[in-house]
Protein backbone atom coordinates (compact mmCIF):
# COMPACT_ATOMS: atom_id res chain seq x y z
CA UNK A 1 0.00 0.00 0.00
CA UNK A 2 2.72 2.27 0.73
CA UNK A 3 4.57 1.57 -2.02
CA UNK A 4 1.67 1.95 -4.24
CA UNK A 5 1.29 5.80 -3.21
CA UNK A 6 5.32 6.34 -3.67
CA UNK A 7 5.33 4.55 -6.84
CA UNK A 8 2.20 6.98 -7.56
CA UNK A 9 3.92 10.08 -6.15
CA UNK A 10 7.00 9.72 -8.43
CA UNK A 11 4.94 9.14 -11.55
CA UNK A 12 2.40 11.40 -11.61
CA UNK A 13 3.67 14.09 -8.95
CA UNK A 14 6.32 16.13 -11.05
CA UNK A 15 3.20 15.87 -13.92
CA UNK A 16 0.95 16.78 -11.64
CA UNK A 17 2.42 19.99 -11.05
CA UNK A 18 3.07 21.14 -14.38
CA UNK A 19 -0.90 20.72 -14.86
CA UNK A 20 -1.30 22.86 -11.74
CA UNK A 21 1.35 25.37 -13.04
CA UNK A 22 -0.86 25.10 -15.62
CA UNK A 23 -4.10 26.62 -14.19
CA UNK A 24 -2.32 29.14 -12.15
CA UNK A 25 -2.17 32.47 -12.01
CA UNK A 26 1.62 34.18 -11.87
CA UNK A 27 1.10 35.30 -8.66
CA UNK A 28 0.20 31.91 -6.96
CA UNK A 29 3.23 30.57 -8.94
CA UNK A 30 5.77 33.05 -7.20
CA UNK A 31 4.28 33.19 -4.16
CA UNK A 32 7.06 31.80 -1.56
CA UNK A 33 6.16 28.86 -0.52
CA UNK A 34 3.99 28.53 -3.53
CA UNK A 35 0.27 27.60 -3.90
CA UNK A 36 0.07 23.96 -3.95
CA UNK A 37 -3.34 24.26 -5.12
CA UNK A 38 -4.49 27.09 -6.90
CA UNK A 39 -7.30 29.05 -4.81
CA UNK A 40 -7.86 30.49 -8.82
CA UNK A 41 -7.84 28.13 -10.96
CA UNK A 42 -7.72 29.29 -14.72
CA UNK A 43 -7.59 28.40 -18.11
CA UNK A 44 -6.53 31.77 -19.54
CA UNK A 45 -3.16 30.19 -20.73
CA UNK A 46 -4.38 27.69 -22.57
CA UNK A 47 -7.07 30.16 -24.31
CA UNK A 48 -3.79 32.37 -25.27
CA UNK A 49 -2.14 29.65 -26.62
CA UNK A 50 -5.01 28.89 -29.33
CA UNK A 51 -6.96 32.32 -29.72
CA UNK A 52 -4.74 34.29 -32.13
CA UNK A 53 -3.41 37.49 -32.08
CA UNK A 54 -3.43 38.55 -28.33
CA UNK A 55 -1.46 41.24 -27.99
CA UNK A 56 1.19 41.47 -24.91
CA UNK A 57 2.06 37.69 -25.02
CA UNK A 58 5.68 36.75 -25.94
CA UNK A 59 6.01 35.28 -29.29
CA UNK A 60 6.49 31.72 -28.39
CA UNK A 61 3.12 31.46 -27.12
CA UNK A 62 2.12 33.68 -29.58
CA UNK A 63 3.37 31.13 -32.52
CA UNK A 64 2.41 27.86 -30.10
CA UNK A 65 -0.32 26.87 -32.32
CA UNK A 66 1.66 26.86 -35.18
CA UNK A 67 4.51 24.66 -33.79
CA UNK A 68 1.36 22.29 -32.68
CA UNK A 69 0.37 22.21 -36.78
CA UNK A 70 4.10 22.03 -37.73
CA UNK A 71 4.67 19.17 -35.40
CA UNK A 72 1.35 17.33 -36.25
CA UNK A 73 2.11 17.79 -40.33
CA UNK A 74 5.75 16.44 -40.14
CA UNK A 75 4.79 13.82 -37.65
CA UNK A 76 1.62 12.52 -39.40
CA UNK A 77 4.15 12.45 -42.77
CA UNK A 78 7.20 10.83 -41.18
CA UNK A 79 4.87 7.89 -39.71
CA UNK A 80 3.09 7.42 -43.06
CA UNK A 81 6.19 7.49 -45.80
CA UNK A 82 7.94 5.26 -42.73
CA UNK A 83 5.59 2.75 -42.68
CA UNK A 84 5.47 2.36 -46.09
CA UNK A 85 8.66 2.73 -47.37
CA UNK A 86 9.73 0.62 -44.33
CA UNK A 87 7.28 -2.27 -44.39
CA UNK A 88 8.32 -3.00 -47.92
CA UNK A 89 11.99 -3.07 -47.00
CA UNK A 90 11.08 -5.49 -43.78
CA UNK A 91 9.45 -7.60 -45.73
CA UNK A 92 12.12 -8.43 -48.06
CA UNK A 93 14.79 -8.68 -44.97
CA UNK A 94 12.46 -11.27 -43.55
CA UNK A 95 11.14 -13.35 -46.10
CA UNK A 96 13.40 -13.53 -49.19
CA UNK A 97 16.65 -14.68 -49.80
CA UNK A 98 19.00 -11.86 -51.95
CA UNK A 99 22.72 -11.45 -52.12
CA UNK A 100 23.86 -9.22 -49.53
CA UNK A 101 20.92 -9.37 -47.19
CA UNK A 102 21.87 -9.83 -43.87
CA UNK A 103 24.88 -7.42 -44.54
CA UNK A 104 22.81 -4.22 -45.47
CA UNK A 105 20.35 -5.52 -42.64
CA UNK A 106 23.14 -5.06 -40.07
CA UNK A 107 24.41 -1.54 -41.97
CA UNK A 108 21.18 -0.50 -41.91
CA UNK A 109 20.75 -1.51 -37.88
CA UNK A 110 23.95 -0.02 -37.03
CA UNK A 111 23.19 3.35 -38.27
CA UNK A 112 20.74 3.52 -34.81
CA UNK A 113 24.50 3.67 -33.14
CA UNK A 114 25.66 7.01 -34.71
CA UNK A 115 25.18 10.21 -33.18
CA UNK A 116 22.48 12.64 -34.89
CA UNK A 117 24.94 15.09 -35.03
CA UNK A 118 27.47 12.91 -37.60
CA UNK A 119 25.15 14.12 -40.19
CA UNK A 120 24.39 17.04 -39.52
CA UNK A 121 27.18 19.67 -41.11
CA UNK A 122 26.48 17.37 -44.99
CA UNK A 123 22.44 17.44 -44.40
CA UNK A 124 22.95 21.38 -43.95
CA UNK A 125 24.71 22.38 -46.76
CA UNK A 126 22.54 20.47 -48.91
CA UNK A 127 18.94 20.76 -47.48
CA UNK A 128 20.33 25.00 -48.11
CA UNK A 129 21.37 23.63 -51.71
CA UNK A 130 17.34 22.53 -51.79
CA UNK A 131 15.97 24.91 -50.54
CA UNK A 132 14.82 22.70 -47.75
CA UNK A 133 16.05 24.55 -44.13
CA UNK A 134 13.09 25.86 -42.01
CA UNK A 135 10.78 23.92 -44.71
CA UNK A 136 8.52 21.07 -42.61
CA UNK A 137 9.43 19.16 -46.20
CA UNK A 138 12.87 19.28 -45.24
CA UNK A 139 12.14 18.10 -41.41
CA UNK A 140 10.38 15.29 -43.24
CA UNK A 141 13.68 14.34 -45.11
CA UNK A 142 15.60 14.55 -41.98
CA UNK A 143 13.09 12.26 -39.24
CA UNK A 144 13.02 9.50 -41.74
CA UNK A 145 16.88 9.35 -41.08
CA UNK A 146 16.39 7.99 -37.81
CA UNK A 147 12.96 6.61 -38.37
CA UNK A 148 13.79 4.38 -41.52
CA UNK A 149 16.07 2.22 -40.10
CA UNK A 150 14.10 1.80 -36.66
CA UNK A 151 10.93 0.34 -38.47
CA UNK A 152 12.55 -1.76 -40.83
CA UNK A 153 14.51 -3.03 -37.79
CA UNK A 154 11.05 -3.86 -35.87
CA UNK A 155 9.05 -4.47 -38.86
CA UNK A 156 11.11 -7.24 -39.88
CA UNK A 157 11.34 -8.61 -36.43
CA UNK A 158 7.34 -8.69 -36.44
CA UNK A 159 7.18 -10.36 -39.99
CA UNK A 160 9.58 -13.28 -38.87
CA UNK A 161 6.74 -13.98 -36.39
CA UNK A 162 4.05 -14.87 -39.11
CA UNK A 163 4.03 -18.68 -39.57
CA UNK A 164 5.82 -19.27 -42.80
CA UNK A 165 3.48 -21.86 -43.83
CA UNK A 166 0.40 -19.30 -43.83
CA UNK A 167 2.40 -17.45 -46.71
CA UNK A 168 3.55 -20.40 -48.78
CA UNK A 169 -0.01 -22.01 -48.59
CA UNK A 170 -1.32 -18.74 -50.63
CA UNK A 171 1.67 -18.26 -52.76
CA UNK A 172 0.75 -22.35 -53.96
CA UNK A 173 -2.73 -21.01 -54.38
CA UNK A 174 -0.83 -18.69 -57.08
CA UNK A 175 -1.02 -15.80 -55.15
CA UNK A 176 2.34 -13.76 -55.91
CA UNK A 177 4.90 -12.46 -53.15
CA UNK A 178 3.18 -8.87 -53.33
CA UNK A 179 0.38 -10.67 -53.06
CA UNK A 180 1.21 -12.87 -49.95
CA UNK A 181 2.44 -9.67 -48.39
CA UNK A 182 -0.79 -7.94 -48.61
CA UNK A 183 -3.37 -10.37 -48.31
CA UNK A 184 -1.44 -12.69 -45.55
CA UNK A 185 1.54 -11.12 -44.22
CA UNK A 186 0.44 -7.29 -43.34
CA UNK A 187 -2.90 -8.06 -41.99
CA UNK A 188 -1.50 -10.50 -39.57
CA UNK A 189 1.30 -8.10 -38.39
CA UNK A 190 -1.32 -5.70 -37.97
CA UNK A 191 -0.56 -4.98 -34.39
CA UNK A 192 2.88 -5.20 -35.30
CA UNK A 193 2.22 -2.01 -37.90
CA UNK A 194 0.37 -0.56 -35.49
CA UNK A 195 2.60 -0.69 -32.61
CA UNK A 196 5.76 1.00 -35.33
CA UNK A 197 3.56 3.72 -36.32
CA UNK A 198 2.93 4.51 -32.77
CA UNK A 199 6.86 4.51 -31.73
CA UNK A 200 7.95 6.24 -34.99
CA UNK A 201 4.90 9.14 -34.54
CA UNK A 202 6.58 9.69 -30.70
CA UNK A 203 9.83 10.17 -31.86
CA UNK A 204 9.09 12.41 -34.32
CA UNK A 205 6.92 14.32 -32.06
CA UNK A 206 9.90 13.92 -29.30
CA UNK A 207 12.72 14.99 -31.94
CA UNK A 208 14.81 18.26 -30.95
CA UNK A 209 18.39 17.97 -32.35
CA UNK A 210 17.22 18.16 -36.02
CA UNK A 211 15.26 21.23 -35.51
CA UNK A 212 17.08 22.94 -33.51
CA UNK A 213 19.30 23.38 -36.14
CA UNK A 214 17.62 23.04 -39.32
CA UNK A 215 14.73 25.29 -38.60
CA UNK A 216 14.61 29.48 -37.79
CA UNK A 217 11.33 30.19 -38.16
CA UNK A 218 7.30 29.04 -36.73
CA UNK A 219 6.82 27.90 -41.18
CA UNK A 220 8.74 24.74 -39.92
CA UNK A 221 9.35 24.82 -36.04
CA UNK A 222 7.96 22.33 -34.30
CA UNK A 223 6.49 21.93 -30.36
CA UNK A 224 9.84 21.14 -28.87
CA UNK A 225 11.83 23.93 -30.30
CA UNK A 226 8.86 26.11 -29.31
CA UNK A 227 8.91 25.05 -25.64
CA UNK A 228 12.39 25.24 -25.18
CA UNK A 229 11.87 29.02 -26.54
CA UNK A 230 9.34 29.60 -23.12
CA UNK A 231 11.90 28.56 -20.99
CA UNK A 232 14.93 30.05 -22.62
CA UNK A 233 13.56 33.68 -22.21
CA UNK A 234 14.78 36.08 -19.43
CA UNK A 235 11.48 36.60 -17.96
CA UNK A 236 9.50 33.65 -18.14
CA UNK A 237 5.65 33.37 -18.31
CA UNK A 238 5.91 30.13 -16.31
CA UNK A 239 2.43 29.41 -15.84
CA UNK A 240 2.52 29.77 -20.30
CA UNK A 241 5.22 27.34 -20.24
CA UNK A 242 3.52 25.06 -18.16
CA UNK A 243 0.34 25.05 -20.39
CA UNK A 244 2.66 24.88 -23.65
CA UNK A 245 4.35 21.86 -22.14
CA UNK A 246 0.85 20.56 -21.15
CA UNK A 247 -0.64 20.52 -24.56
CA UNK A 248 2.48 19.46 -26.01
CA UNK A 249 2.28 16.11 -24.46
CA UNK A 250 -1.24 15.40 -25.19
CA UNK A 251 -0.74 14.02 -28.37
CA UNK A 252 1.80 11.43 -27.14
CA UNK A 253 0.23 10.87 -23.69
CA UNK A 254 -3.33 9.79 -25.34
CA UNK A 255 -1.61 7.55 -27.73
CA UNK A 256 0.06 5.46 -24.96
CA UNK A 257 -2.81 5.27 -22.71
CA UNK A 258 -4.72 4.07 -25.51
CA UNK A 259 -2.11 1.89 -27.45
CA UNK A 260 -0.48 0.82 -24.33
CA UNK A 261 -1.01 -3.13 -24.81
CA UNK A 262 0.89 -2.38 -28.50
CA UNK A 263 3.58 -0.59 -27.23
CA UNK A 264 4.28 -2.75 -24.82
CA UNK A 265 4.67 -5.40 -27.38
CA UNK A 266 6.55 -3.44 -29.65
CA UNK A 267 8.78 -2.74 -26.69
CA UNK A 268 9.21 -6.68 -26.05
CA UNK A 269 8.48 -8.64 -29.26
CA UNK A 270 10.14 -6.99 -32.15
CA UNK A 271 11.14 -3.87 -30.95
CA UNK A 272 14.19 -5.04 -28.58
CA UNK A 273 14.77 -8.58 -29.75
CA UNK A 274 17.98 -7.04 -32.48
CA UNK B 1 13.49 -23.38 -60.17
CA UNK B 2 16.77 -21.04 -61.06
CA UNK B 3 14.05 -18.48 -62.94
CA UNK B 4 12.13 -18.92 -59.68
CA UNK B 5 15.07 -17.84 -57.71
CA UNK B 6 16.24 -14.86 -59.72
CA UNK B 7 12.62 -13.48 -59.70
CA UNK B 8 12.92 -13.69 -55.83
CA UNK B 9 16.17 -11.82 -55.86
CA UNK B 10 14.82 -8.99 -58.37
CA UNK B 11 11.84 -8.39 -56.09
CA UNK B 12 13.79 -8.07 -53.05
CA UNK B 13 15.88 -5.60 -54.96
CA UNK B 14 12.42 -3.69 -55.75
CA UNK B 15 11.54 -3.91 -52.23
CA UNK B 16 14.63 -2.45 -50.87
CA UNK B 17 15.38 0.36 -53.65
CA UNK B 18 12.99 2.97 -52.10
CA UNK B 19 14.84 2.59 -48.39
CA UNK B 20 18.17 2.56 -50.36
CA UNK B 21 17.89 5.40 -51.95
CA UNK B 22 16.37 7.26 -49.00
CA UNK B 23 18.73 6.18 -46.79
CA UNK B 24 22.01 6.83 -48.99
CA UNK B 25 21.14 10.66 -49.04
CA UNK B 26 20.17 10.75 -45.89
CA UNK B 27 22.60 8.87 -43.55
CA UNK B 28 25.43 7.27 -45.71
CA UNK B 29 26.39 10.35 -48.07
CA UNK B 30 26.28 12.68 -44.85
CA UNK B 31 28.49 9.92 -42.92
CA UNK B 32 30.86 9.88 -45.51
CA UNK B 33 31.03 13.28 -46.28
CA UNK B 34 31.59 14.05 -42.82
CA UNK B 35 34.22 11.88 -42.52
CA UNK B 36 35.94 13.95 -45.27
CA UNK B 37 35.48 16.57 -43.48
CA UNK B 38 37.34 15.15 -40.19
CA UNK B 39 40.25 15.17 -42.34
CA UNK B 40 40.56 18.81 -42.78
CA UNK B 41 41.11 21.71 -40.58
CA UNK B 42 37.96 23.58 -41.29
CA UNK B 43 36.71 26.43 -39.35
CA UNK B 44 33.93 28.27 -41.11
CA UNK B 45 35.21 31.55 -39.40
CA UNK B 46 38.34 30.99 -41.87
CA UNK B 47 36.84 29.31 -45.06
CA UNK B 48 39.43 30.25 -47.52
CA UNK B 49 42.31 28.37 -45.29
CA UNK B 50 41.58 24.64 -45.61
CA UNK B 51 44.73 22.07 -45.25
CA UNK B 52 44.24 18.55 -45.11
CA UNK B 53 45.45 17.41 -41.86
CA UNK B 54 44.45 13.45 -41.89
CA UNK B 55 43.93 12.28 -38.83
CA UNK B 56 45.62 15.82 -37.09
CA UNK B 57 41.70 16.79 -36.03
CA UNK B 58 41.71 12.88 -33.99
CA UNK B 59 45.20 13.77 -32.56
CA UNK B 60 44.30 17.06 -31.72
CA UNK B 61 41.34 15.84 -29.51
CA UNK B 62 42.78 12.86 -27.91
CA UNK B 63 45.30 15.08 -26.40
CA UNK B 64 42.66 17.89 -25.76
CA UNK B 65 41.81 17.45 -21.59
CA UNK B 66 37.86 19.62 -22.60
CA UNK B 67 37.42 17.17 -24.89
CA UNK B 68 38.50 13.98 -22.41
CA UNK B 69 36.28 16.40 -19.78
CA UNK B 70 33.14 16.33 -21.50
CA UNK B 71 33.39 12.74 -22.00
CA UNK B 72 34.18 12.15 -18.28
CA UNK B 73 30.74 14.11 -17.84
CA UNK B 74 28.86 11.89 -20.32
CA UNK B 75 30.47 8.86 -18.48
CA UNK B 76 29.39 9.90 -15.56
CA UNK B 77 25.84 10.81 -16.28
CA UNK B 78 25.70 7.58 -18.22
CA UNK B 79 26.33 5.46 -15.26
CA UNK B 80 24.52 7.74 -12.73
CA UNK B 81 20.94 7.25 -14.89
CA UNK B 82 21.15 4.19 -16.22
CA UNK B 83 22.33 1.90 -12.83
CA UNK B 84 19.44 4.42 -11.25
CA UNK B 85 17.06 3.31 -13.94
CA UNK B 86 18.08 -0.62 -13.79
CA UNK B 87 17.77 -0.35 -10.12
CA UNK B 88 14.59 1.53 -10.01
CA UNK B 89 13.24 0.17 -13.37
CA UNK B 90 13.75 -3.75 -11.54
CA UNK B 91 12.18 -2.73 -8.00
CA UNK B 92 8.94 -1.30 -9.80
CA UNK B 93 8.39 -4.22 -12.40
CA UNK B 94 9.43 -6.73 -9.38
CA UNK B 95 6.68 -4.93 -7.22
CA UNK B 96 4.22 -4.87 -10.45
CA UNK B 97 4.41 -8.46 -10.75
CA UNK B 98 3.02 -9.09 -7.51
CA UNK B 99 -0.27 -9.68 -7.26
CA UNK B 100 -2.75 -6.52 -5.32
CA UNK B 101 -5.77 -4.51 -5.56
CA UNK B 102 -5.26 -1.25 -8.12
CA UNK B 103 -2.16 -3.24 -9.69
CA UNK B 104 -3.87 -2.57 -12.92
CA UNK B 105 -4.14 1.10 -13.16
CA UNK B 106 -0.54 1.07 -11.45
CA UNK B 107 0.86 -0.39 -14.48
CA UNK B 108 -1.31 2.08 -17.13
CA UNK B 109 0.35 4.81 -15.27
CA UNK B 110 3.64 3.89 -15.14
CA UNK B 111 3.76 4.86 -19.32
CA UNK B 112 3.29 8.02 -18.43
CA UNK B 113 6.58 10.21 -17.86
CA UNK B 114 8.16 8.04 -20.92
CA UNK B 115 5.09 9.13 -22.92
CA UNK B 116 5.57 13.09 -22.39
CA UNK B 117 8.07 14.73 -24.62
CA UNK B 118 11.64 14.68 -23.40
CA UNK B 119 11.47 18.46 -23.84
CA UNK B 120 8.23 18.62 -21.70
CA UNK B 121 10.36 16.88 -19.23
CA UNK B 122 13.17 18.80 -19.35
CA UNK B 123 11.39 22.52 -18.95
CA UNK B 124 9.27 20.25 -16.45
CA UNK B 125 12.16 19.81 -14.46
CA UNK B 126 13.23 22.89 -14.74
CA UNK B 127 10.41 24.53 -12.94
CA UNK B 128 10.23 22.50 -10.36
CA UNK B 129 14.23 22.89 -9.67
CA UNK B 130 13.41 26.90 -9.91
CA UNK B 131 15.76 29.03 -7.57
CA UNK B 132 13.21 31.52 -7.19
CA UNK B 133 9.52 29.81 -7.62
CA UNK B 134 10.74 26.29 -7.99
CA UNK B 135 8.92 23.56 -6.02
CA UNK B 136 11.58 21.59 -5.04
CA UNK B 137 12.00 24.70 -3.08
CA UNK B 138 8.81 25.49 -1.62
CA UNK B 139 8.37 21.73 -0.56
CA UNK B 140 12.15 21.26 1.13
CA UNK B 141 11.45 24.51 2.81
CA UNK B 142 7.82 23.73 4.08
CA UNK B 143 9.23 20.36 5.67
CA UNK B 144 12.20 21.83 7.64
CA UNK B 145 15.02 20.86 5.44
CA UNK B 146 15.81 24.02 4.20
CA UNK B 147 15.97 27.51 5.30
CA UNK B 148 16.19 29.31 2.28
CA UNK B 149 15.77 28.55 -1.42
CA UNK B 150 18.19 27.06 -3.15
CA UNK B 151 19.90 27.81 -6.69
CA UNK B 152 20.20 23.97 -7.47
CA UNK B 153 20.76 24.17 -11.56
CA UNK B 154 23.53 26.97 -11.16
CA UNK B 155 25.39 24.87 -8.78
CA UNK B 156 28.04 22.05 -10.28
CA UNK B 157 27.27 19.80 -7.81
CA UNK B 158 23.94 19.47 -7.89
CA UNK B 159 23.34 20.69 -11.57
CA UNK B 160 24.68 17.12 -12.77
CA UNK B 161 22.94 14.96 -10.50
CA UNK B 162 19.29 16.90 -10.99
CA UNK B 163 19.88 16.38 -14.26
CA UNK B 164 19.90 12.38 -13.60
CA UNK B 165 17.64 12.77 -11.27
CA UNK B 166 15.50 14.45 -14.68
CA UNK B 167 16.55 11.58 -17.02
CA UNK B 168 15.16 8.82 -14.43
CA UNK B 169 11.53 9.88 -13.80
CA UNK B 170 11.48 10.18 -17.59
CA UNK B 171 13.62 7.32 -18.69
CA UNK B 172 12.73 4.59 -15.89
CA UNK B 173 9.00 3.38 -17.31
CA UNK B 174 11.04 1.86 -20.21
CA UNK B 175 13.08 -0.42 -18.47
CA UNK B 176 10.20 -1.54 -16.09
CA UNK B 177 8.52 -2.74 -19.13
CA UNK B 178 11.41 -4.43 -20.47
CA UNK B 179 11.34 -6.36 -17.17
CA UNK B 180 8.37 -6.55 -16.87
CA UNK B 181 7.24 -8.82 -19.86
CA UNK B 182 10.62 -11.07 -18.84
CA UNK B 183 9.13 -11.49 -15.45
CA UNK B 184 5.98 -12.49 -16.92
CA UNK B 185 7.20 -15.46 -18.74
CA UNK B 186 9.42 -17.02 -15.81
CA UNK B 187 7.10 -20.27 -15.22
CA UNK B 188 5.63 -20.35 -11.94
CA UNK B 189 6.34 -23.92 -11.93
CA UNK B 190 10.20 -22.92 -11.67
CA UNK B 191 9.51 -20.73 -8.40
CA UNK B 192 7.31 -23.79 -6.77
CA UNK B 193 9.98 -25.81 -7.11
CA UNK B 194 12.39 -24.00 -5.65
CA UNK B 195 9.97 -23.75 -2.53
CA UNK B 196 9.67 -26.96 -2.07
CA UNK B 197 13.74 -27.37 -1.52
CA UNK B 198 13.54 -25.39 1.00
CA UNK B 199 15.02 -22.10 -1.01
CA UNK B 200 14.00 -18.78 0.68
CA UNK B 201 12.38 -15.80 -1.56
CA UNK B 202 16.30 -13.97 -1.71
CA UNK B 203 18.00 -17.26 -3.17
CA UNK B 204 14.79 -18.07 -5.58
CA UNK B 205 15.64 -14.44 -6.80
CA UNK B 206 19.52 -15.24 -7.42
CA UNK B 207 19.02 -18.41 -8.69
CA UNK B 208 15.37 -18.34 -10.44
CA UNK B 209 14.58 -14.83 -11.39
CA UNK B 210 18.18 -12.68 -11.81
CA UNK B 211 19.71 -15.68 -14.32
CA UNK B 212 16.23 -15.55 -16.73
CA UNK B 213 16.40 -12.20 -16.77
CA UNK B 214 19.72 -11.56 -18.05
CA UNK B 215 18.14 -11.20 -22.01
CA UNK B 216 16.20 -8.19 -20.43
CA UNK B 217 19.08 -6.69 -18.34
CA UNK B 218 21.31 -7.20 -21.65
CA UNK B 219 18.23 -4.76 -23.62
CA UNK B 220 17.97 -2.57 -20.88
CA UNK B 221 22.21 -1.74 -20.87
CA UNK B 222 22.97 -1.77 -24.56
CA UNK B 223 19.48 0.79 -25.16
CA UNK B 224 20.08 2.99 -22.33
CA UNK B 225 23.71 3.45 -22.75
CA UNK B 226 23.59 4.29 -26.55
CA UNK B 227 20.87 6.66 -25.29
CA UNK B 228 22.46 8.33 -22.34
CA UNK B 229 25.96 9.04 -23.86
CA UNK B 230 24.29 11.42 -26.15
CA UNK B 231 22.04 13.33 -24.05
CA UNK B 232 21.26 16.25 -25.70
CA UNK B 233 17.68 17.57 -24.86
CA UNK B 234 17.80 17.69 -20.92
CA UNK B 235 21.30 19.84 -21.05
CA UNK B 236 20.35 22.22 -23.78
CA UNK B 237 16.99 22.78 -22.05
CA UNK B 238 18.19 22.41 -17.99
CA UNK B 239 21.25 23.94 -17.76
CA UNK B 240 23.24 24.87 -21.15
CA UNK B 241 26.01 23.30 -19.90
CA UNK B 242 25.86 25.35 -17.70
CA UNK B 243 27.21 26.16 -14.79
CA UNK B 244 30.81 26.90 -15.44
CA UNK B 245 30.58 23.82 -17.92
CA UNK B 246 29.84 21.45 -15.33
CA UNK B 247 26.81 19.83 -17.28
CA UNK B 248 28.78 20.10 -20.45
CA UNK B 249 28.34 16.37 -21.77
CA UNK B 250 30.47 15.32 -24.66
CA UNK B 251 26.96 15.84 -27.75
CA UNK B 252 27.20 19.15 -26.11
CA UNK B 253 30.95 20.44 -26.52
CA UNK B 254 30.54 18.68 -29.82
CA UNK B 255 27.72 20.95 -30.63
CA UNK B 256 28.99 24.04 -29.37
CA UNK B 257 32.29 23.72 -30.99
CA UNK B 258 30.48 22.57 -34.40
CA UNK B 259 27.56 25.31 -34.26
CA UNK B 260 28.48 27.77 -31.77
CA UNK B 261 32.97 27.84 -32.66
CA UNK B 262 32.23 26.44 -36.20
CA UNK B 263 34.96 24.32 -36.13
CA UNK B 264 33.42 21.56 -38.41
CA UNK B 265 36.94 19.58 -38.63
CA UNK B 266 36.77 19.01 -34.71
CA UNK B 267 33.35 18.22 -34.99
CA UNK B 268 32.93 15.86 -37.07
CA UNK B 269 36.37 14.29 -35.49
CA UNK B 270 34.76 14.34 -32.07
CA UNK B 271 31.24 13.01 -33.80
CA UNK B 272 32.88 10.10 -34.79
CA UNK B 273 34.56 9.12 -31.81
CA UNK B 274 31.53 9.32 -29.57
CA UNK B 275 30.57 7.09 -32.48
CA UNK B 276 33.15 4.39 -31.50
CA UNK B 277 32.93 4.91 -27.80
CA UNK B 278 29.11 3.76 -28.18
CA UNK B 279 30.17 0.86 -30.11
CA UNK B 280 32.91 -0.39 -27.97
CA UNK B 281 30.22 -0.15 -24.92
CA UNK B 282 27.60 -2.19 -26.84
CA UNK B 283 30.41 -4.98 -27.54
CA UNK B 284 31.50 -5.08 -24.10
CA UNK B 285 27.98 -5.44 -22.81
CA UNK B 286 27.20 -8.52 -25.55
CA UNK B 287 30.13 -9.85 -24.47
CA UNK B 288 29.70 -9.76 -21.29
CA UNK B 289 26.02 -10.04 -20.82
CA UNK B 290 25.19 -12.09 -24.04
CA UNK B 291 27.29 -14.96 -23.69
CA UNK B 292 24.87 -17.15 -22.01
CA UNK B 293 21.47 -15.84 -23.37
CA UNK B 294 19.89 -18.62 -25.47
CA UNK B 295 17.39 -16.60 -27.41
Amino acid sequence: MLASVVLVAFIIGPYLWLIISSISSTSELTSVPPHWIPTQPTLAKFQQLITPDITGLSETAQMFKFAMLNSAIVSVTVTVITLVVGALSAYAFARLNFPGRSQILMGIIATRMLPAISTMISLYVVLKKLNLLDTRAGLVALYLSFTLPFAIWILSGFFQTIPKELEEAARIDGTSHLGALFRVVLPLSAPGLVSAGIFIFMAAWDEFFFPLIFTSTYAAKPVPVAISEFAGRHAIDYAAMAAGGVVASIPPVLLAFIFQRYIITGLTSGGVKG
Amino acid sequence: MRDSRWQEYRFAYLLIIPSLVLLSGIILYPILDNFVISLYKYDLTKPWFRPFVALGNYQDLIHNPEFWASVGRAAYFTAASVSLEVILGLAIALFLNMQFPGRGILKTLVILPWAVPTVVSAIMWKWIFDANYGALNGLLLQLGVINQYQAWLTRPITAMNLIVAADVWHQTPFVVFIFLAALTTIPDALYEAARVDGAGALRSFQRITLPLLRPAFLIVFVVRTMEAFRVFDLIYVMTGGGPANATQVVTYYTYVSTFSYLHLGDGAAQSFLVSAFILVLSVAYIKLLGSQVEY
